[in-house]
């Protein structure tokens, strides 16, 4: 008969030989791998406190960036939400006030954007369909949970903190970066400069 | 009665029809683009210069054709007359040419602007793939203006086609807005900032083809492809009442006027049924309205079949032409 498998070892009853009998050299042997191991680089990282480097094209959880002054990119178009095959974003936009320039770049905000991160499949769309260069996906994992509300990302999680911004310049492709230099693409930056 | 050939389609028209007017009864690709001719508003039309037509045989009688492409929303049809439009580059570039001359001054600022989505200025760009510009100098840019209590003005997103002066002129007694100063520097203005009240003011909002003039009940409320559209009426003492509804949920966001396939209005309507009706209690929904497929706003839009129909052919009248809803599955009828 055919045997199933090629590893297999038909066992036999003969008689250990002496070396055999004293068991010792196994043992030996048996602890020479395993003290070996205390002294070989770990292969596991001890999460939370230290975490591995992301391949650049990572994509966890997103932040809703700021410009150069501070003030928040989104503008509330809708785009993201457009683009997202799952479903997850949802916003709702706010005139501004006057006075509020400081915060909001454009003259509609988004007064409320969550995403669903149990809806989201982070696929980065909503990155790729933004036309003011709001959202990013970042290199962070988004925390676990015991609820599911908690997963409803609101403005306080997404918005960009002031004091240290989230680095998202790996994100910014090559492609990006020279699109903007040249000048025919510069009507939007043209518009917004003769309006101060 | 004069025929006429565009883009190889033979039709049949009344004397004195536009060319534009022959190809929005053809239907389909013909139709030139239209940012300033409005079929219901009187004296509207050749400013804006996207409708060029090449004309390839004047008529029968004279079969040569015309020097220039001549703009079809003001050029009456001749028997024996050949009419190229979409299918003629030089028609085409043409055209190119004037939406970018269209968006010299125009911001691109439609991740904020209302009209975004059902926008032929949008449509328009889009279509000829303009991305970039080269116009280096600094847009025109104007404060935003309050023109009445429910209209809001950007007068940096307009661009001057007038139609909504001809609504202050022809649907209400006394017009107090117009265009002021020529040339590079005209704007929409009101006389000493007087307001604008007329009950059937609201239609200016209707056929602004550019987020120019924004209905404040509904600015910055909801991008319009969240919306759905639906058809309502309502009893209305000054106007026809009937409407689309743009819902969100059982939420109405924003009341307009139906429009035909062209984008114009089909009935005007008044300016209480526009801001002032914004519960759906307010209204009887009849059905959604029919949206384009190619639309934004046709995403998750469904309509009966019955209804696709009604929306598809109705709009246009097919004049010499055989019956194209003959084609559509036979509805069942009650034997009388």
């Amino acid at each position: 008969m055919q045997t199933l498998t090629t590893r297999s070892k038909v066992a036999s009853n003969k008689k250990m030989t002496l070396v055999e009998k004293l068991y010792l050299p196994a043992i030996i042997g048996g602890m020479r791998i395993t003290l070996n191991h205390f002294f070989k680089k770990k292969v596991t990282i001890s999460y939370p406190e230290k975490t591995r480097e992301f391949a650049p094209v990572f994509r966890g959880q997103h932040v809703l960036k700021r410009d150069e002054n501070g003030a928040e990119r989104c503008t509330a178009c809708g785009l993201c939400a457009v683009a997202c095959p799952a479903e997850a974003i949802t916003m709702t936009a706010a005139e501004r006030k006057p006075g509020e320039e400081a915060l909001y770049r454009e003259e509609k905000y988004a007064s409320v954007y969550e995403i669903n991160m149990l809806r989201c499949i982070f696929c980065g769309l909503c990155e790729e369909a933004c036309p003011k260069e709001a959202i990013f996906l970042t290199d962070r994992m988004v925390d676990t949970d015991y609820v599911r509300k908690n997963f409803i990302y609101g403005k306080d999680k997404l918005v960009d903190p002031i004091d240290k911004p989230i680095d998202v310049s790996k994100r910014e492709t090559t492609e990006t970066k020279e699109f903007k230099t040249h000048p025919e693409f510069a009507h939007n930056k043209l518009y917004t400069k003769s309006l101060k | 009665m004069p025929k006429v050939t565009i883009d190889g389609i033979e039709i049949e028209v009344p004397e004195g029809t536009t060319i534009l007017n022959a190809a929005r009864m053809i239907g389909g690709k013909v139709v030139p683009p239209a940012m300033c001719y409005y079929s219901k508003l009187k004296t509207t039309g050749g400013y804006c210069r996207t409708c060029l037509v090449k004309v390839a045989a004047g008529s029968a009688k004279d079969p040569r054709p015309m020097p220039k492409l001549v703009v079809s929303c003001s050029t009456t049809v001749q028997d024996g007359m050949v009419v190229l439009s979409s299918t003629s580059p030089e028609v085409t570039e043409a055209r190119r040419g004037v939406v970018e001359f269209l968006l010299i001054n125009h911001p691109l600022d439609c991740p904020i602007c209302d009209q975004a989505g059902e926008c032929k200025l949008q449509d328009l760009g889009y279509e000829h793939g303009l991305a970039k510009t080269r116009y280096e100098f600094p847009r025109r840019t104007f404060e935003k203006e309050d023109i009445g209590d429910k209209i809001k003005l950007h007068m940096t997103r307009c661009i001057l086609c007038y139609r909504c002066v001809k609504v202050g002129e022809q649907l209400t007694p006394k017009r107090v807005h117009g265009v002021m100063n020529r040339g590079d520097v005209a704007e929409i203005s009101t006389f000493v900032k007087n307001n604008i009240d007329n009950e059937f003011s609201g239609n200016m909002i209707d056929v602004c083809p550019v987020g120019a003039l924004t209905d404040k009940t509904f600015r910055f409320k909801s991008r319009v492809w969240y919306t759905k559209p639906m058809d309502a009426h309502r009893d209305c003492k000054k106007c026809c009442g009937k409407v689309a509804l743009w819902m969100k949920g059982e939420e109405v966001l924003r009341v307009t006027a139906r429009k035909d396939a062209n984008n114009e209005a089909i009935e005007w309507i008044c300016n209480e049924c526009r801001f002032d009706k914004k519960q759906a209690s307010d209204w009887v929904i009849e059905h959604p309205t029919h949206i384009d497929r190619h639309s934004v706003i046709s995403a998750n839009h469904y309509e009966k079949e019955s209804q696709l129909k009604l929306g598809k052919f109705t709009d246009h009248k097919m004049i010499g032409k055989e019956d194209p809803n003959k084609y559509l599955p036979k509805k069942k009828t009650k034997k009388s």
